[in-house]
């Protein structure tokens, strides 16, 4: 090797740990870390009191922490409880969309001694299975599911999502103006199945004339595929349009173009623009206040939640930014009475 | 059925498969310079993320999206040196090492992604760029000619890229060294030197791929890509390392997947079988990979390190 060609290779070696060390560095006083792969006991949001062993929650989700849907649900809920008590500490490993990462990371916080981990998906459920044996002192949460696998330390929690989305779809068809309202969707199961079914069902619901296009993508993950999928809805003459899970962001700026509406769910979506008319916004707090209770009571597991509308587990938030017409809000307010006195059905 | 074949429906479908096609084409084309000179980079993906980020937070930060495009390609042009370094000077396995690249890419543009911006924000797209004369051709011109420049650019790359592989003494150098490194050695020819230049435009032109993307899309998230980078190694065996067997494989797998968005849109693919339809374009593309692949064979050299008198 030259010495023209050591200098370069020295170069680049400076620059890639130049990079490193920039990305690694940042503000010591930021007030959240997550960290992704590698769960760690050290990194993470820290809400510590002056005295006393701090109660330990582990977080380990598929997506980004701050994906504007599912997993941020989970960890904007996880930071509520912890500021409304003393001495929690949190710690969150996102971006697990790989099932045995994640698998990794909920063994490690286990063995860790973490008072709650929460496997936050239900492609996990397999996982935690194997795993909770274990550890039968520490405590787990997963969702969204209904089982718990007949263990005394894993609690399950899922979403009636439907009766949000029946929210949405009644507003949807009150505000297309075309008759044709488009759907995307990852993949027809859990939570994303029931948002669909009762955003269709609310939509027809309002106006039996409505057609309402589904087109699940395939993927959770695929941003320019649900890009491409909101511009198929449109081209098929949608006005309107909604979708779950962290890939719709791609469809959400394909709307914000067309200047088509836009219902979200799971996380406030209204940041994305003024095309957002209101998201259904899971908060999850309803249902970790309960398990930190019982868990401080001595109890590690076996309930299964839900959380609703009825529960305030789910709340409709409307985006400022958008001008709802008054007798839409009314409508809105009106369908979800209808189903917290239960006479409104969503079908499901 | 009847629905698909109107105006709006064909021309937005045909648009899709184009827009779809692109990041691939890019990234593919690039590789596809590499694996001719016997480099094989599986970090291409990972080169697209760092790209994609790169170019999404110089957008986020000036509103210019030429920056954040020439972000891309700096972006690039680094890690294709970082990668010819491993691959060449320090004669590394290269499927592994390429892996690495990857997990770095992967990694690291979500770490600063988290550190650095937050929330998924919208940003500005490359603007539409209608081809005075062609673009008024009905159909066809909405088809075809009414896209960002970032489309005609990756598909002009493809006469330019069989030009510069087949007809100039640069891309003859590529070509012997792909195929038996010690004669052009014995010739004169830098080994390292040619490879060096052909990982680093790969990873240039994996960069750029990478900013198009998230230029194109307005936003960035985590592993945006998606693994397209894979798809777009995957299209170089199918493309036979030819520019024009690549572009055909990656305008396939665009229309597959445009087409299969659009029936499952319009209810022609019953929503029960969206998920085996979701597959459909992975499924045809490897099919085509096996026919095509079987009549062409591979440079010689290809993930071969070379040393001189080994």
């Amino acid at each position: 090797m030259n010495r023209h060609r050591m200098r370069g290779t020295w170069l680049i070696l400076a620059v890639v740990f130049t990079l490193l060390v920039a990305a690694c560095g940042g503000d010591d006083d930021d007030a959240t870390t997550t960290t992704t792969g590698e769960p760690s006991g050290t990194a993470g949001q820290t809400t510590t009191a002056a005295s006393g062993e701090a109660f330990r929650i582990a977080i380990v989700a598929p997506s980004a922490s701050n994906d504007l849907a599912f997993s941020q649900s989970i960890v904007d809920a996880v930071n509520v409880v912890s500021a409304e008590r003393a001495n929690v500490e949190v710690d969150v490993t996102d971006g697990t969309f790989v099932v045995e990462d994640a698998a990794a990371a909920i063994r490690d916080y286990a063995s860790q001694g973490y008072d709650l981990v929460i496997a936050h998906g239900s492609q996990y459920g397999g996982s935690l299975q194997e795993i909770a044996p274990d550890f039968p002192d520490v405590s787990f949460a997963w969702g969204t599911a209904a089982d718990t696998f007949g263990l005394d330390n894993v609690f399950s929690y899922e979403a009636a999502s439907d009766e949000g989305g029946y929210v949405m779809g009644v507003m949807a068809a009150a505000l297309s103006e075309s008759g044709v309202i488009g759907v995307v969707g990852p993949v027809e199961v859990g939570d994303a199945k029931l948002y669909v079914d009762g955003f269709k069902a609310g939509a027809e619901a309002n106006d039996s004339g409505v057609t309402v296009n589904v087109n699940y993508t395939g993927s959770f993950s695929d941003v320019a595929l649900a890009s491409e999928a909101a511009q198929a809805q449109i081209s098929a003459g949608a006005d309107v349009l909604s979708g779950t899970a962290q890939m719709v962001v791609g469809a959400v700026s394909v709307a914000n173009d067309a200047g088509v509406l836009w219902f979200g769910t799971q996380a406030n979506q209204s940041s994305l623009g003024g095309i957002v008319v209101a998201s259904q916004v899971y908060k999850w707090e309803v249902v970790l206040r309960d398990i930190l209770d019982k868990i401080e009571q001595g109890t590690l597991g076996g309930t299964v939640y839900e959380i609703n509308l009825d529960n305030g587990g789910e709340v409709i938030e409307y985006n400022p930014a958008f001008t709802l017409p008054e007798d839409v809000t009314q409508l809105a307010e009106q369908t979800i009475a209808g189903i917290i006195d239960g006479s409104i059905s969503t079908g499901q | 059925m009847s629905q698909f074949f109107t105006e709006a429906v064909l021309i937005a479908t045909v648009a899709s498969g184009i827009r779809l096609a692109v990041p691939l084409l890019l990234a593919s084309l690039g590789e596809t310079y590499g694996q001719r000179s016997g480099v094989l980079n599986l970090g291409v993906d990972g080169i697209m993320l760092l790209g994609a980020f790169g170019g999404y937070y110089a957008v986020l930060e000036t509103g210019n999206v030429w920056l954040g495009l020439l972000v891309g390609i700096g972006i690039g042009i680094l890690l294709g040196l970082a990668t010819a370094l491993i691959s060449v000077t320090l004669r590394a396995e290269q499927g592994i090492s390429g892996i690495g690249v990857y997990l770095f890419g992967l990694g690291m543009s979500d770490l600063l992604f988290q550190r650095l911006v937050g929330t998924p924000t919208p940003i500005s797209k490359f603007p539409k760029l209608d081809i005075p004369g062609l673009s008024d051709i009905p159909w066809l011109g909405e088809m075809l000619f009414q896209h960002s420049i970032i489309v005609y650019v990756a598909f002009g790359l493809v006469p330019f890229s069989m030009f510069v592989i087949n007809r100039t003494v640069f891309g003859m150098k590529i070509r012997s060294v792909g195929e038996n490194p010690e004669a052009a050695d014995s010739l004169g020819v830098s080994v390292a030197k040619v490879r060096y230049a052909t990982v680093t435009i790969g990873g240039m032109l994996a960069g750029v791929a990478g900013a198009a993307l998230a230029i194109d899309l307005g936003i960035f998230q985590q592993n945006l890509t998606n693994a397209q980078g894979f798809i777009a190694i995957a299209l170089v065996y199918f493309g036979a390392w030819r520019p024009l067997g690549v572009m055909a494989g990656a305008l396939l797998y665009g229309f597959v997947n445009a087409l299969v968005l659009q029936f499952k849109t319009l209810g022609i693919i019953p929503q029960s079988w969206s998920d085996i339809a979701a597959m459909a374009p992975a499924v045809i593309t490897i099919l085509a990979l096996v026919v095509v692949a079987r009549r062409f064979r591979q440079p010689a050299a290809l993930t071969k390190p070379f040393t001189r008198g080994a």
